[in-house]
């Protein structure tokens, strides 16, 4: 069964959103869902960045009361 | 009240100095007695490390014997943990005891893991721990020219050890006169060069004033290490004569085999710094899952929470106070300046200049650490 995992990155500056967003990904299983929540505006550029470069699938990005909500599929 | 300490690096002596002077009438009174277990008998100055990598430190002089940085009225045991029964109140150890205690304290910090990345191990070399940063210093001062490559894993704990190893480098080879005929190659896992933004657009010009060459997006995937190859995720590769790799790193192992948390980071309430769904126990320093960075630091000012909530506690019957995310972090730009970067929750860091006044206060600091765990500073 594939998981659906939310992490909370708001108000995070180091090691910040992305890498919290690497270390959950190495942690989850194929198929599985991860959200990572972000008050920080670069995140909506460099997830998807990370994401299409290393191969895996960004299912939504959204901005939700000021926090970005962002889906990612882990796929290999 | 029986507190039960388990492990005796920056954050869990903090705590037990801290809390030892706030309760020393409770423990005069015989209803307070704090324990500590550790695994070491010797407490270690880590980001000393740096120092040895460059032959500038020597090993001995990171250590000291932890019972002397301790206040007397902590009782403690070398006798690591083994097995925790948190819902039993109760830990067991490698000696075969059982220690209960009412309110518990995990302050087992964080290792590298090498092994995780085909290769790495045996093709890298890296100064997270005594032996590798004297054996990498030996090979720095045998290296004639060629190739070094810097790879980073996620997640490390000090998270500026990259950058400044990389600058202590740079300043290494030019002293050494061989600049010229060494290529430094930085890799790093994000797409900038640091995890944060104001570090990343300082450390970028410096870099470029130095000749570092940098990669970003680069998460290794494996080293090749007979060929000299390390490989990324992202597809991309780099032929080294040498590689400095931090890898990545995970909680402590008795954290994993106990389930108390995946790869060994427990689950711990951001402000409060109790573990989820137990009250009595509180995580400080590296073995957190908190989204701050794996430091001294943070394990400073979380040690200062956790001692002041738990004697409030104690005292009044309420917590006082919560983390509020705060880190300093010095960081070093070469042989002989530096800077510092400080942030919380709510304010990111907003990074000064490098100067050499901030270096030497840095080098007073690694004397002066020792005054700080005692928690005299
Ligand atoms: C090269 C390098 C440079 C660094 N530079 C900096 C810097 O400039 N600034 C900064 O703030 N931080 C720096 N750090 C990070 C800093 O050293 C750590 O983040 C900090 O020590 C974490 O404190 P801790 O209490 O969580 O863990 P530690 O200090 O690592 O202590 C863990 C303790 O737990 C004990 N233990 C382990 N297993 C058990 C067990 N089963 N039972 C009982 N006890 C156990 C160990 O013996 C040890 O005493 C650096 C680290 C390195 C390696």
């Amino acid at each position: 069964m594939s998981e659906h995992k939310i992490i909370d990155a708001c108000n995070t500056y180091c090691p910040g959103p992305l890498m919290e967003l690497i270390t959950y990904m190495k942690q989850a299983n194929v198929g599985d869902v991860l959200e990572l929540l972000s008050t920080d505006k670069g995140t909506a550029s460099d997830v998807p960045e990370w994401v299409n470069k290393i191969g895996h699938e960004m299912v939504s990005s959204e901005i939700i009361d000021d926090i970005w909500h962002i889906k990612v599929r882990k796929a290999k | 009240m029986r507190i039960l300490i388990v492990g005796g690096g920056t954050g869990g002596t903090i705590v037990a100095n801290n809390l030892a002077r706030r309760l020393t009438p409770e423990i005069r009174a015989r209803e307070v007695k704090i324990t500590m277990l550790s695994a070491s008998d010797k407490h270690m100055y880590q980001p000393g490390l740096l120092y040895v990598a460059f032959g500038q430190m020597m090993p001995d002089e990171l250590y000291r014997d932890q019972a002397t940085l301790l206040e007397t009225s902590v009782d403690f045991h070398v006798d690591p943990v083994i097995k925790f029964n948190l819902d039993r109140k109760q830990v067991e150890t490698k000696s075969g005891r059982t220690y209960s205690y009412d309110v518990l304290v995990i302050a087992t910090g964080s290792r590298e893991m090498p092994k995780k990345i085909p290769g790495l191990d045996e093709g890298s070399d890296s100064f997270y721990t005594e032996d590798g940063a004297v054996k990498l210093f030996k090979k720095l001062r045998e290296f004639k020219g060629g190739k070094v490559g810097i790879v980073v894993g996620v997640p490390h704990k000090c998270p500026i050890a990259p950058v400044e190893f990389t600058y202590a480098l740079h300043d290494y080879f030019t002293a050494r006169g061989i600049r010229d005929k060494v290529e430094i190659k930085y890799h790093y896992p994000i797409n900038r060069i640091h995890s944060i933004e104001n570090v990343a657009k300082w450390a970028e010009p410096e870099f470029e004033r130095m000749g570092i060459e940098c990669e970003t997006l680069f998460n290794v995937e494996e080293v090749d290490a007979e060929n000299k190859i390390v490989k990324s995720m992202e597809g991309s590769e780099y032929q080294y004569d040498l590689l400095v790799s931090i890898p990545e790193h995970h909680g402590m192992e008795v954290i994993e085999s106990n389930e108390m948390g995946q790869d060994g980071w427990i689950p711990t309430d951001r402000h409060q710094l109790t573990m989820e769904g137990y009250d009595d126990v509180y995580v400080v320093g590296d073995t957190t899952n908190l989204p701050v960075s794996k430091t001294g630091s943070a394990a400073h000012f979380e040690a200062e929470v956790i001692s002041e909530n738990i004697a409030s506690i104690i005292k009044i019957g309420t917590p006082v106070s919560e983390y509020d995310g705060k880190v300093y972090c010095f960081i070093e730009a070469g042989r002989d300046k530096a800077t510092y970067a400080m942030f919380d929750y709510q304010n990111p860091p907003d990074l000064k200049s490098a100067n050499k006044a901030m270096h030497w206060f840095k080098m007073s600091y690694n004397k002066m650490y020792w005054s700080s765990v005692r928690g005299l500073l």
